[in-house]
C-alpha cells in the first residue's frame, strides 16, 4: 500500500497541495482525477519521490520513502510520466532493457534476458522489437515503455496520463493491458487520467483532487455519481448505466 | 557500417600516416631502418600518429556524451563553449604562471572547460525552445564571448600569437615529449565505456533516470568531467579541433541508433579514421607544406555540419 501522510508542496507562493493524506490500495487500479492544475501529477511525482514534498511523507508498504535508498525503490515503484519525448534513437528491446538497470546495471544476466524478452511479449511487440522508437505510431511508443515497466517488474506503477494522444482503440487495449497487470501479476497501479469514462470503466478506485485537496475518494462505484461529479468539475454530468459500466454524458 | 571495414580502413590511413613526409620514409625501409629513419619515425610520427588517433577518438567520445547528457544532437566541445573555455583557461594560466609546468595548465585549462560547460548546461536548462538549430547557435554565441575575453587578454599582454597556436589545432609541432598528456584519455575513455549505459539512461531525461534508481546529476557530472578533462588535454597539445565532437557521433547514430554502448566503438573508429584523413589531407595538399588539420576538419566538417541540419530539419517536418 503507497500511504500519503499529510503532504503539502508549493511552487514558490502558490500552493499546489495542501495536506493531502490517501492511500493507494493494493492490486487495484487506482484513478487520480479532477479538473486541470488541481495537483493530480504533482502528487503522482512526490509519491514516486520524482519531486519532493515540503511537509508530510509518503509510505511503500510502511516504509518511508526518503529513507529508502533510490535503487531499492526503483525495484519497488516505478513511473511513467507523460512527456516520453526523447529524441534519442534506441530500439524497443534496448528500451525495455534499461527496465533491468535496477537489478543488474549494465550486465544483463541470462535471467534479466528472458523477462525482457517476457515484458515485450506481453506488449506484443516481439515482431518490431528492433525498430527505433522514431519510428513507431503514438500507440507503439506507449507500448514500448509500458513494457519496459513491466520489465523493471515494481509492484507499484504509477502512470501520468498514459492514454494521452492515443486513439480510441489504443486507450482500450492500454487499459485492458494494466487490468491484466493487476488481475495475473498482482500489481498495484495508480493513474493520472482525464477521461472520466475511462476511468470508470477500468479503475476500481478513484481519488478526486480540486486545488489541491481531495475533495472525494472511494470505489468508482461510489465516485460516479452525478452530485460528486458536479462537485469535483463544476458542471452537471448525467450518468447512464450501459451494458454494467457507469457512463457521463456531460455534453450539453 | 561494419567493424571490420572500419578497421581496415584505420589500419591502412595510420601506416599511410606513418610514411609520409618530407624525409623519405618508405615501408620497405623497415626492414633495415638507417639511424635517422629510425629517429623520425619515433621521435615524430609515431607521436604524431598516436596523438592523432587519441584525440580523434576521445573528442568524439566526449561529443557523444555531451549530446546524451545535454539531450541535444548538436551539442559538443566546438558548441557548447568548452573547446574556447579551456583556451581562455591555458591563457590565464600563462599569465599567472609563466614557469608553470604542463600538469598544471592542464589543471587550469580543465577547471575553465569544466566552468564553462557548466555554465553553458545551466543556460541550456534556461531556454524554454529547445529547438535543434537554436542550441548550438546558443553555445557558439556562448563560446564566441569567452573566446573574445581570450583574445582580449592575449593583445594586452601581447600573446596573440601564442593564443592563436590553440585556436588551430595543429599536428605538425607533436614530437616526442610533447603530446604525452594525452595519455590521460585513455583511462576515461574506458571509464565512459564503464558508464555508458548510465549516459544513455540520464540522456532519456531527470525523471526516467530517477525512475530507474540512477543518480541522475551525479551521472551528468561525471560526463562533464570527463568531457573537461580531455578537452583541456587536447586544447593544450594539439589545439581547437572543430566539429569533429559534433558530426562524428550524429553519423554513427543514424546507423546504428543512440544506445552509448553499442555505439562507442564506432564513434571510436570513425573519429580517428576521419581525423587521421583530413590529417593526411592536410599534409599533401601543399607538400612539402603543411595545412592545419583544424582548417581541414573545419573545411569538410562544416559541409557535413550543415547536411546534417538540413536532414534533422526536412525530419522534423
Amino acid at each position: 500500500m503507497i500511504e500519503v501522510r499529510n503532504v503539502s508542496k508549493a511552487y514558490g507562493q502558490k500552493p499546489v497541495l495542501e495536506n493531502i493524506s490517501v492511500q493507494i490500495p493494493k492490486r487495484k487500479i487506482t484513478s487520480l482525477i479532477g479538473p486541470n492544475g488541481a495537483g493530480k501529477s504533482t502528487l503522482l511525482s512526490i509519491m514516486s519521490r520524482l519531486i519532493s514534498q515540503d511537509q508530510g511523507t509518503i509510505h511503500i508498504d510502511g516504509q518511508e520513502i526518503s529513507q529508502a535508498k533510490n535503487e531499492e525503490l526503483a525495484k519497488k515503484i516505478s513511473i511513467l510520466k507523460q512527456e516520453n519525448r526523447t529524441n534519442l534513437r534506441l530500439t524497443i528491446k534496448e528500451l525495455v532493457s534499461f527496465g533491468r538497470f535496477p537489478y543488474s546495471q549494465n550486465r544483463l544476466t541470462q535471467e534479466d534476458q528472458q523477462l525482457v524478452d517476457q515484458a515485450i511479449d506481453y506488449m506484443n511487440l516481439t515482431s518490431i522489437q528492433h525498430q527505433y522508437l522514431d519510428q513507431l505510431s503514438g500507440g507503439q511508443k506507449q507500448r514500448a515503455f509500458i513494457a519496459m515497466i513491466i520489465a523493471q517488474d515494481t509492484d507499484y506503477i504509477l502512470l501520468d496520463e498514459p492514454l494521452n494522444n492515443l486513439d480510441m482503440k489504443h486507450s482500450v487495449q492500454i487499459m485492458k493491458i494494466l487490468q491484466r497487470l493487476v488481475v495475473e501479476l498482482g500489481k498495484t497501479i495508480c493513474i493520472v487520467i482525464h477521461d472520466i469514462n475511462f476511468a470508470s470503466c477500468y479503475s476500481d478506485y478513484m481519488i478526486a483532487l480540486k486545488d489541491g485537496k481531495v475533495i472525494h475518494e472511494g470505489t468508482t462505484e461510489q465516485i460516479m455519481d452525478s452530485s460528486i461529479l458536479r462537485d469535483i468539475y463544476d458542471m452537471d454530468i448525467h450518468i447512464q448505466h450501459i451494458q454494467n459500466h457507469k457512463i457521463c454524458v456531460y455534453f450539453s | 557500417m561494419k567493424k571490420r571495414y572500419l578497421l581496415t580502413a584505420l589500419l591502412g590511413l595510420s601506416l599511410l600516416s606513418l610514411f609520409i613526409g618530407v624525409k623519405n620514409v618508405t615501408p620497405w625501409d623497415l626492414i633495415h631502418l638507417n639511424e635517422t629513419q629510425g629517429h623520425i619515425l619515433l621521435i615524430s610520427r609515431i607521436p604524431r600518429l598516436m596523438s592523432i588517433l587519441i584525440s580523434g577518438i576521445s573528442i568524439s567520445i566526449c561529443g557523444l556524451i555531451m549530446q546524451q547528457i545535454s539531450q541535444n544532437k548538436f551539442v559538443s566541445p566546438t558548441t557548447a563553449g568548452t573547446m574556447d573555455s579551456a583556451r581562455l583557461g591555458i591563457l590565464i594560466s600563462m599569465l599567472l604562471f609563466p614557469a608553470a609546468s604542463s600538469l598544471t595548465k592542464i589543471g587550469i585549462a580543465f577547471l575553465f572547460a569544466l566552468a564553462g560547460t557548466f555554465l553553458f548546461m545551466k543556460i541550456l536548462d534556461q531556454i524554454q525552445l529547445k529547438d535543434a538549430i537554436f542550441v548550438p547557435l546558443v553555445g557558439l554565441m556562448f563560446g564566441n564571448i569567452i573566446s573574445s575575453i581570450a583574445t582580449f587578454f592575449a593583445y594586452k599582454h601581447d600573446l596573440i600569437q601564442n593564443i592563436s597556436s590553440w585556436l588551430q589545432g595543429d599536428f605538425s609541432m607533436i614530437m616526442e615529449g610533447r603530446y604525452e598528456l594525452l595519455y590521460i584519455s585513455i583511462p576515461l575513455m574506458f571509464f565512459a565505456y564503464l558508464y555508458a549505459e548510465r549516459f544513455t539512461i540520464a540522456g532519456m531525461g531527470e525523471d526516467f533516470a530517477k525512475n530507474l534508481g540512477l543518480n541522475y546529476k551525479q551521472v551528468v557530472n561525471m560526463g562533464l568531467v570527463i568531457i573537461a578533462l580531455v578537452t583541456a588535454s587536447v586544447v593544450l597539445t594539439v589545439g581547437v579541433i572543430p566539429f569533429l565532437g559534433l558530426i562524428i557521433p550524429n553519423i554513427v547514430s543514424i546507423y546504428h541508433g543512440d544506445q552509448l554502448k553499442k555505439n562507442l566503438p564506432f564513434t571510436a573508429l570513425l573519429g580517428a579514421i576521419f581525423i587521421l584523413f583530413c590529417d593526411i589531407i592536410g599534409r599533401i595538399i601543399i607538400y612539402p607544406y603543411e595545412i592545419p588539420i583544424s582548417l581541414t576538419v573545419g573545411i569538410i566538417g562544416s559541409f557535413i555540419f550543415v547536411s546534417l541540419l538540413l536532414r534533422s530539419r526536412k525530419y522534423e517536418s
